[in-house]
């Protein structure tokens, strides 16, 4: 029997199982919101084409509009100007084998729990290392802070001077890449902290991990439901010729 | 006194949402142009200076053809006055009785006028052209001077859209502009649902805002429908602030916010929320009457400072026209500002419009019953311009 009889086996029997840790895309979820001088991501909408009336009567479809980075979505590595010259850096070309990947997840739910500038520092990296073990090349590195459920205002964060999110600071981001990531994957609006405008480099883990050829998973939930290690994680956004991202569905795979 | 606001018998239908007869000559139309904008404006021949009324073709004096559309006194005396007690027409059957009279006007025409109840033959009075509720200019005699209850006259309040007792929502309570109507709509008498966008991101003056919160994002479908199942059977006036009104931005992503934000925001409202109003537009003393828009004068008068709100605005303006006679018993109102008063138009320096400003504005346009309004100097003047010579306003 294949290694891929055996999964679909287990499948069947409920040994392994499927966790979605995508949110609905909707029209009130929160979307990255830049100082208004900037253009903006344009929040899901829908228009409905017909709904089985006048215009289709059998039939209910509609038409979406939705930004590249709106809701649960992927990061390319062109989306930063310091990945725009590297090789397969655009939906459409990244090679599809990296769309499923194993995860390992850092809980840190209990610290960003009432800390909205929890930053992720190599120590933190280093002392889950040294409970799970080393991080073997080529995994998703989720970043664990519940931050998934809260909800609304709470959830984006946005104070006078900025939102305040947890993140990654640069030396914890250049680690990660050092360990061989595929990508960096959070359940807050930015793979960033909130207030990482104020970091240096600036939004290091837009700058170095999509400079580095690596991608960025935003806006999850579910992480609690994941092992830390083990997972595998299926991942693969939209063929958007020469896109920067795109919403996705996200399903993780378990040991039930 | 008008009866004050009970809530209806569920087991009557409510009054039919009917306009008064509509059919006039192709000259009348000057009265309803003069009356949307609240001046008082007769045909005056230009070869012998004789003032005529009921507009027509000529000259009743001089038979010359030289006739134009000018302001002129509104004063006059109440010559005679009766009642109509019984009507043949649909829409004016359940109104009587209903007082009417003529008047001489300073100017020299006899006309027969709406007669505000308050006057007798022999006084003098302040003669105003005001819209009925089919959208013709008609006369109304009013008291020499405003009194505190003038507004509440029947007659009055049907070309009217006073917001003292109504239930008003403004769309935008994310700008200071929406959150200074409604303080100044509440303080005239109205009550105020004040619609609020993406109510997750916060906003200068939310820790404070006036009236009752609704969440309102008018360039998403659904939640305008969803806000209208809410509430579109209780809302008797809109006030829409929602629109862009940046300068440059000629970008098409801006091109495309601009018209979501501005054109697209307007045919929300009128999907998801008129029909509900104008199904009560003839419900009595606080009958649904008016959508007021808030538009920039570049909708109607394009400027190179301003793109894509240009066309936004004309996109909406154009809407808007379109729909008047569709949407009739409501007044359709357009408030045209200038440059706003605002952090976009900070390397402007003033006259600029003030949040101030423009509610004080479009409540007097409500009280008076104006579809036609500018407000600030720089669109008052562009406006003043357009009416001379559209054509050029457009070169210039």
């Amino acid at each position: 029997m294949s290694s891929l009889a055996a999964f679909a086996a287990d499948l069947a029997t409920g040994k392994i199982k499927v966790v979605d840790l995508t949110h609905t895309l909707s029209p009130d979820f929160p979307t990255i919101v830049l100082p208004p001088e900037f253009g903006q991501c344009a929040p899901f909408r829908s228009e409905v084409i017909s709904r089985y009336d006048e215009n289709g009567p059998g039939w209910f479809w509609s038409n979406i509009t939705v930004g590249e980075h709106t809701g649960t979505h992927f990061d390319a590595p062109i989306h930063w100007v310091t990945g725009k010259d590297l090789p397969n850096n655009t939906t459409d070309t990244i090679p599809p084998a990296d769309f499923v990947a194993p995860a390992c997840v850092i809980d840190c739910s209990a610290d960003a729990a009432n800390n909205g500038d929890f930053i992720l520092t190599v120590a933190v990296l280093e002392a889950w290392e040294a409970k799970n073990g080393r991080i073997p090349k080529g995994n998703w590195i989720f970043f664990r802070t519940d931050w998934s459920k809260r909800k609304g205002a709470a959830y984006a964060n946005v104070l006078a001077d900025g939102a305040h999110t947890p993140g990654p600071d640069a030396a914890a981001v250049q680690w990660m890449i050092d360990r061989g990531c595929i990508g960096f994957g959070v359940e807050t609006i930015g793979t960033d902290a909130g207030q990482a405008h104020t970091f240096t480099p600036m939004y290091p883990a837009h700058t170095l991990m999509h400079g580095a050829g690596r991608y960025g998973l935003q806006c999850m939930c579910n992480l609690d439901q994941l092992p830390a290690t083990g997972a595998i994680i299926v991942a693969a956004p939209l063929k958007i010729e020469g896109g920067s991202g795109s919403p996705l569905r996200v399903l993780a795979l378990i040991p039930a | 006194m008008i009866p004050s606001r009970t809530p209806r018998n569920p087991t009557l239908l409510p009054q039919a949402a009917l306009a008064p007869p509509a059919l006039r000559s192709r000259q009348a139309t000057g009265l309803a142009v003069a009356a949307a904008q609240g001046r008082f404006m007769l045909q005056v021949c230009d070869d012998c200076g004789h003032t005529c009324y009921p507009p027509r073709e000529a000259c009743n004096s001089c038979l010359g053809a030289n006739l134009h559309w000018r302001d002129v006194p509104p004063g006059g005396t109440v010559s005679a006055q009766t009642t109509v007690r019984i009507s043949m027409d649909p829409y004016f059957r359940p109104r009587t009785p209903w007082r009417i009279g003529t008047v001489r006007l300073d100017c020299g025409p006899d006309a027969v006028v709406h007669l505000h109840p308050t006057l007798a033959p022999g006084d003098r009075t302040r003669l105003a052209l005001k819209l009925d509720k089919a959208g013709q200019g008609v006369i109304f005699a009013l008291p020499p001077s405003d009194t505190p209850d003038m507004q509440t006259a029947p007659a009055l309040r049907e070309t009217t859209c006073d917001p003292r007792g109504r239930r008003v929502l403004v769309t935008d309570g994310r700008t200071p502009f929406g959150q200074e109507l409604a303080r100044s709509l509440i303080a005239a008498g109205a009550n105020v649902f004040l619609g609020l966008a993406a109510p997750w991101h916060p906003f200068p003056g939310q820790e404070a805002l006036p009236g009752t919160p609704v969440t309102l994002d008018l360039t998403d479908s659904r939640s305008t429908e969803i806000c209208a199942a809410a509430i579109a059977g209780r809302v008797d006036i809109i006030v829409n602030t929602a629109g862009d009104f940046r300068p440059g931005h000629a970008g098409l992503d801006d091109a495309r916010l601009a018209m979501e934000t501005t054109y697209l925001a307007a045919a929300r409202l009128t999907k998801y929320f008129l029909p509900a109003l104008q199904a009560r537009g003839g419900d009595g003393p606080y009958a649904a009457c008016a959508w007021v828009n808030v538009l920039s004068i570049a909708g109607l008068v394009p400027d190179p400072a301003y793109p894509s709100a240009s066309a936004a605005h004309a996109a909406a303006l154009a809407q808007i026209q379109a729909l008047r006679p569709s949407l009739r018993p409501l007044k359709l109102i357009t408030a045209f500002v200038g440059p706003l008063d605002d952090q976009w138009h900070q390397a402007l320096p003033p006259p600029k419009v003030s949040p101030a400003q423009l509610a004080s504005a479009v409540i007097t346009a409500l009280r008076n019953g104006q579809e036609d309004i500018a407000v600030g100097d720089l669109a008052r003047h562009t406006l003043a311009l357009w009416h001379d010579n559209a054509a050029i306003t457009l070169r210039r």
